[in-house]
């Protein structure tokens, strides 16, 4: 066994993971092939060969159609078979993360989920994934002959290099039927913000009292230029605002220039999604709130008289 | 319907304190607690058995303070506690872990549902569930935030099938599955309960089992730190190199950070 095989049910990401990939390699002296399952395997195949695969291995089956666990995890291990890889690289979505567990079980393979960053020391792939609840960044190797690990989504640009091959090898796939039926799907709105590329990001927090008050949050955000966030209680229990606007663990992680963290105790599964600002700004009323901790200016205050007068001092420098 | 929940102890994450000199966490010593996702597990489970009638049973791998951790289970309404906490167990990887939990729910040998948390509060690796699937060969489905029981047969004492909604990037998706399967699920699905004191109370007589590594066959080939395959090189706090700068009065801090932000040369877009 020696190779590297990607596998993503997002083209993007699997492209992410073969600019990655190439490195590893190149690194490790190991081949990089692709798995296209399902939907993909209909697809072309060029671009996938132009971001470094050699070898595309494809299957279809019916059990596909819709992304079940189980199945996917009989299928990319019959691939991953045929194509001898010691290491996958899957990434990290939902259903990547439903996905990478259970493929190494299946494997007697060790796993590591939401990776955060790989690289190449002894001929080993390390890991960092974050641990303690976003506390710490901790890094890891496996130590069985396979070795599952599911990549962040977004973690690495995709560039196309030289290509590495154009072989497409078609799996026979042998699979059992689903006894999960996937009945109906509702797309989500797709998010108005996408948070991951704000510059300036302006996170709101437990401290604002009511949801009519995010308007003058929002005056803020819009004298700035920038987007709107919140943690986990704003979205996902107030439902203030939608759940693809949460920040931190679970939701999104972003590397803006600025944040600024209005009425924001700064737990930790929050800040984590942060932590990257290059400049961190807290407003709260409590001295002794974890967010000034971590912040590089911070306002010790009501946000209500803090964001107002923030709005004009903003307008009137920026003359916006 | 008889339900196992699996449940993991974590410590208390906001207690962590993290030690300046070497960025390495304080863990010795902190309370021991469930993250919410496994409370919300535990939750509905308690909520099948309260229509439906049946047994909840909880199982948990950890340290010997589980003995007292379980209890807030018990008193949430499990009818009956397994807990493995010998010290073959500990440092085992998720590998380990699943394996002693698949081999404790075979030795149960009767359920219907499996329901644990997606993910657990201090690692959040959602590996526990699929690997459980994977080893007892029964299906699975993660991030689900609703849940109901199907019955196509109203004589049925019992349900055979459920309906959850997946919450995915893109997608709520319905799904149905044949029972028994394998269910991680998120805060969004209920509320739990605070345990009232008087159950609190009660709880120490409800059935508490520890079961031995003889017990469910397995063996420090199978669990523990010798047979782990995922080894921690380092476990760190990130390097945070932050100014820290405090405005206690609101006119001159506003003002102050305004500056700053300028010659920081963040506003600009």
């Amino acid at each position: 066994m020696n190779g590297i095989i990607v596998y993503s049910e997002l083209e993007e990401t699997a492209l992410r993971l073969l600019t990655k990939g190439r490195e590893l390699a190149s690194e490790l002296d190991k081949p990089l092939s692709v798995a296209l399952l399902g939907d993909l395997a209909g697809c072309q195949t060029d671009t996938y060969f132009a971001h470094g695969a050699t070898q595309a291995y494809i299957g279809d089956d019916p059990a596909l159609t819709h992304f079940q666990a189980r199945t996917y995890a009989s299928a990319l291990a019959q691939a991953v078979a045929q194509a001898e890889a010691d290491i996958i690289l899957i990434g990290s979505t939902r259903r990547g993360r439903e996905l990478a567990p259970r493929l190494a079980q299946k494997l007697s393979a060790g796993c590591i989920t939401d990776a955060i960053g790989l690289t190449c020391q002894d001929d080993r792939l390390v890991v960092e994934r974050r641990a303690l609840g976003g506390n710490t960044v901790s890094t890891k190797v496996i130590t069985s002959p396979q070795q599952v690990v599911a990549v962040m989504p977004k973690l690495y640009d995709p560039e196309p290099g030289t290509a590495g091959g154009n072989e497409v090898i078609p799996v026979s796939l042998d699979l059992e039927q689903t006894t999960t039926r996937v009945q109906e799907q509702r797309s989500k709105k797709a998010g108005v913000a996408n948070l991951e590329e704000a510059e300036i990001l302006v996170g709101v927090g437990r401290g604002l009292n009511d949801k009519d008050d995010l308007s003058m949050i929002q005056s803020l955000v819009d004298s700035m230029g920038g987007m709107l966030g919140c943690t986990r209680p704003i979205s996902h229990e107030d439902h203030w605002l939608p759940e693809d606007q949460m920040i931190g663990l679970s939701g999104k992680e972003s590397s803006p220039q600025l944040y600024l963290a209005i009425g924001v105790s700064g737990q930790i599964q929050h800040t984590v999604g942060i932590m990257n600002a290059k400049v961190i700004v807290a407003i709260n009323n409590d001295k002794n709130a974890p967010i000034f901790k971590i912040a590089d200016y911070g306002i010790v205050g009501d946000l209500y008289q803090v964001v107002p007068k923030l709005i004009d001092r903003l307008q009137r420098e920026l003359g916006r | 319907m008889n339900i196992i929940v699996c449940m993991k102890q974590v410590i208390d994450l906001e207690q962590i304190r993290i030690k300046p000199t070497t960025r390495e966490p304080v863990v010795e010593g902190l309370p021991l607690l469930f993250g919410d996702f496994e409370k919300c597990a535990l939750e509905e489970a308690v909520r099948i058995k309260e229509t439906q009638g049946g047994k909840v049973t909880v199982l948990a791998v950890g340290s010997p303070k589980l003995k007292d951790t379980i209890k807030e289970a018990l008193a949430i309404g499990a009818d009956e506690a397994i807990i493995l906490t010998d010290s073959i167990f500990q440092d085992s990887d998720a590998m380990g872990s699943a394996r002693a939990l698949g081999k404790s729910i075979e030795k149960i040998g009767e359920y219907d549902l499996i329901l644990l948390g997606d993910s657990s509060a201090d690692e959040y690796s959602g590996e526990i569930p699929p690997r459980i699937a994977e080893l007892l060969d029964l299906p699975q489905v993660g991030f689900v935030r609703e849940l109901e029981l199907l019955s196509d047969d109203s004589q049925a004492a019992t349900a055979r099938k459920i309906r959850v909604v997946r919450d995915l990037e893109d997608a709520l998706e319905m799904v149905e599955l044949d029972l028994p399967a394998v269910v991680g699920v998120t805060s969004e699905l209920n509320s739990p309960r605070l345990a009232p004191l008087s159950a609190i109370l009660k709880a120490g007589r409800k059935p508490l089992h520890e079961w031995s590594p003889e017990d469910i066959g397995v063996t420090a080939d199978d669990v523990g730190a010798n047979a782990s395959v995922v080894e921690t090189l380092s476990n760190l706090a990130p390097i945070q190199d932050r100014k820290g700068i405090l405005y206690e009065d609101v006119e001159e801090g506003v003002a102050e950070v305004v500056k700053a932000l300028q010659q920081e040369g963040v506003l600009t877009q």
